[in-house]
């Protein structure tokens, strides 16, 4: 497959809104067709769903049973059935403070992530629609070379920067008048080593935002913006009244997707504390993996991931609603 | 870095000359630029450069001398061949079976009005959101009970958990995007649904396909924990190889850049292939709605 062939542009027709809702099972007038007609689209479902079902469904009903059972090192190798324990798991981890700093922690490292991602994203974006053509192919190449970047090799490459002896960052800001950074250690402390990740996770989240709002921003049609603009609307104005209320389903979905994934972050926080993360750096997702795999718990593992996925479940049906309106106007 | 990008598209006031005010966005384009590039370029640059010259506690910021011993060694670090071989036969595995079954989910929530549609829609859409992490205590020992722990085999079993509704949702997208008509015009002259669809809709959807599968095939090769979890030291994939330059006795970094930058850039390159489509593909009718 050539380079031309994949990044040539869409062929379809431009400018086409959404297609009139033929019905489309209809086309033979008979029951018997309209009955084959309704068997298809689950035979083509099948192979899908069931594959789904094994590698999905089973361990979601696992994850929930398991953390109802007594589930530790005796019970993986079989020595002891899993017995059931009702919500002792819950109560165990709900009734440890040691929980309650964590579910803040992360809360706060990826509500900053999000923030700092949604914001500096908007702005780059805008910024490309003013530049000129080669500081946009230039912006470009950068974002889509970060965005491209493996997770792990991103990681690695950060703690390079941030290296206490001969990471660039503390020779670079040492560099500065009055500043002495030579030999400092970044991870001494759990926020200041989360700020560093967090400075991680949005260099490597922003592309995506910048790209996907850039394509919303062609969009937004001329006129409008022109028309705010005879109407006395500064740029401020535009923005928040034009601009803003046409790409809001592109920012509710970016918006929503990005809670999930920086809830989800582990291997930043993992391989830069080469494997055993502090406590002071534990996130719910590093939290969790500890008590099973380290601890060998995996029922009260498995509450804490149960009780993740339940704190998330407000953001997800944000997303969820907004997705299933696209897919209804399609 | 991030209040002088956002605080300069709003002062847009002055409106002294075109030339002018495109300077002052322009110069703020190249800081983004040297921001955003700046992590790749120092991979690259210490990559290249001699050990010892990375150790130095005032680096320079360009290039010196060139070397390429920190390739060879990390070549070296353990085997490098092998993870890179059981990632592709992972990643590839993977793939092709995710746009197979893929496309025909695609095909049936795309192109069919049938009951319970939105039921599957919604089941797809939800099973990509719950967290990579939160799974892999049962996906563990449902791997553990079916002995397929520490085996290739196990480790595409549970890709296909994030790659098959990705592939079928971004396959949608980029059906809906093929109008329907189409295939009605090729009915109407004497094709079955079936051949309508291999003679009309396949060839438009092939670039669409392309895109997928490589993107796709990168997430799969991407993948971190999993690959940590389920695998054994020999066993392990080219992700966790990274981890070889870590020891006890502290880490090397100018071979560690070297093999950071043999696992990034044909990710890289590839990436740079797809992105376009892809972003398309993702938010097809996002805005118009």
């Amino acid at each position: 497959m050539s380079a031309a062939e994949t990044t040539a542009p869409v062929k379809v027709p431009p400018a086409r809104s959404a297609p009139p809702p033929t019905p489309p099972v209809v086309t033979g007038g008979s029951t018997k067709r309209l009955a084959g007609a309704t068997a298809v689209p689950w035979a083509l479902l099948a192979p899908c769903l069931l594959i789904l079902a094994v590698v999905l469904g089973y361990p979601l009903v696992r994850l929930v049973t398991l953390s109802f059972q007594e589930f530790g090192q005796s019970q993986l190798w079989g020595f002891k059935p899993a017995g059931s324990v009702g919500f002792a798991n819950f109560a165990a981890v709900l009734g440890d403070s040691e929980f309650w700093t964590v579910v803040v922690r992360t809360i706060v490292f990826a509500a900053s992530c999000v923030v700092f991602t949604m914001v500096i994203g908007m702005a780059i974006a805008l910024l490309l629609q003013k530049v000129s053509g080669w500081v946009k192919t230039l912006v470009n190449i950068a974002l889509v070379a970060s965005w491209g970047m493996p997770i792990i090799v991103a990681t690695t490459v950060f703690k390079w920067l941030f290296d206490s002896d001969y990471g660039i960052f503390n020779a670079l800001l040492s560099k500065l008048p009055g500043v002495d950074m030579i030999g400092h250690n970044w991870f001494a402390s759990g926020p200041e080593g989360l700020a560093v990740i967090t400075l991680l996770v949005v260099w490597g989240a922003v592309p995506f935002v910048v790209i996907t709002l850039s394509a919303g921003l062609t969009q937004v049609p001329k006129e409008l913006e022109e028309a705010a603009r005879l109407d006395g609307a500064g740029a401020w104005g535009v923005f928040r009244y034009v601009t803003l209320p046409i790409l809001k389903p592109i920012i509710v979905m970016l918006t929503t997707l990005s809670v999930i994934w920086d809830m989800g972050v582990f291997p930043q926080v993992f391989v830069m504390r080469n494997g055993h993360p502090e406590a002071e750096f534990q996130l719910l997702t590093t939290y969790s993996y500890d008590k099973a795999f380290v601890v060998n718990d995996y029922a009260q593992g498995s509450a804490i991931a149960l009780l993740t996925v339940l704190l998330l479940l407000g953001v997800i049906g944000v997303y969820m609603r907004q997705m299933l309106k696209i897919g209804e106007v399609e | 870095m991030s209040t002088a990008t956002v605080s300069g598209p709003r002062n847009t006031t002055g409106r002294s000359g075109p030339r002018k005010s495109k300077l002052g966005w322009n110069l703020l384009g190249l800081f983004v630029f040297v921001t955003a590039g700046f992590p790749v370029y120092w991979m690259l640059n210490t990559a290249f450069k001699p050990a010892k010259d990375a150790i130095d506690p005032d680096p320079s910021l360009l290039p010196t001398s060139i070397t390429f011993s920190n390739f060879s060694r990390a070549l070296n670090i353990a085997d490098f061949w092998g993870p890179v071989g059981r990632s592709l036969i992972v990643s590839l595995t993977v793939v092709v079976i995710g746009i197979v079954v893929g496309m025909l989910a695609a095909l049936a929530i795309s192109r069919f009005a049938f009951r319970g549609r939105k039921v599957v829609i919604v089941g797809i859409l939800a099973v990509q959101m719950v967290p990579l992490v939160a799974m892999i205590i049962p996906v563990f020992l449902l791997l553990n009970d079916l002995g397929q722990y520490d085996r290739l085999s196990g480790l595409v079993l549970t890709y296909l958990t994030f790659i098959l509704p990705f592939t079928v949702w971004t396959l949608r997208g980029f059906i809906v995007n093929i109008p329907r008509e189409l295939e009605e015009a090729a009915m109407v002259d004497g094709c079955s649904r079936t051949t309508a669809f291999i003679r009309v809709v396949f060839p438009l959807l092939a670039p669409g396909m392309v895109a997928t599968s490589v993107y796709g095939f990168i997430q799969a090769w991407n993948e971190y924990l999993y690959a940590l979890m389920l695998m054994s030291q020999q066993n392990q994939t080219a992700t966790v190889w990274l981890g070889n330059f870590t020891t006890k006795h502290g880490t090397e970094y100018a071979p560690m850049m070297a093999g950071s930058t043999l696992m990034a850039v044909p990710i890289v390159v590839l990436f740079l292939l797809v992105q376009r489509k892809m972003a398309a593909g993702l938010t097809a009718g996002a805005v118009k709605g």
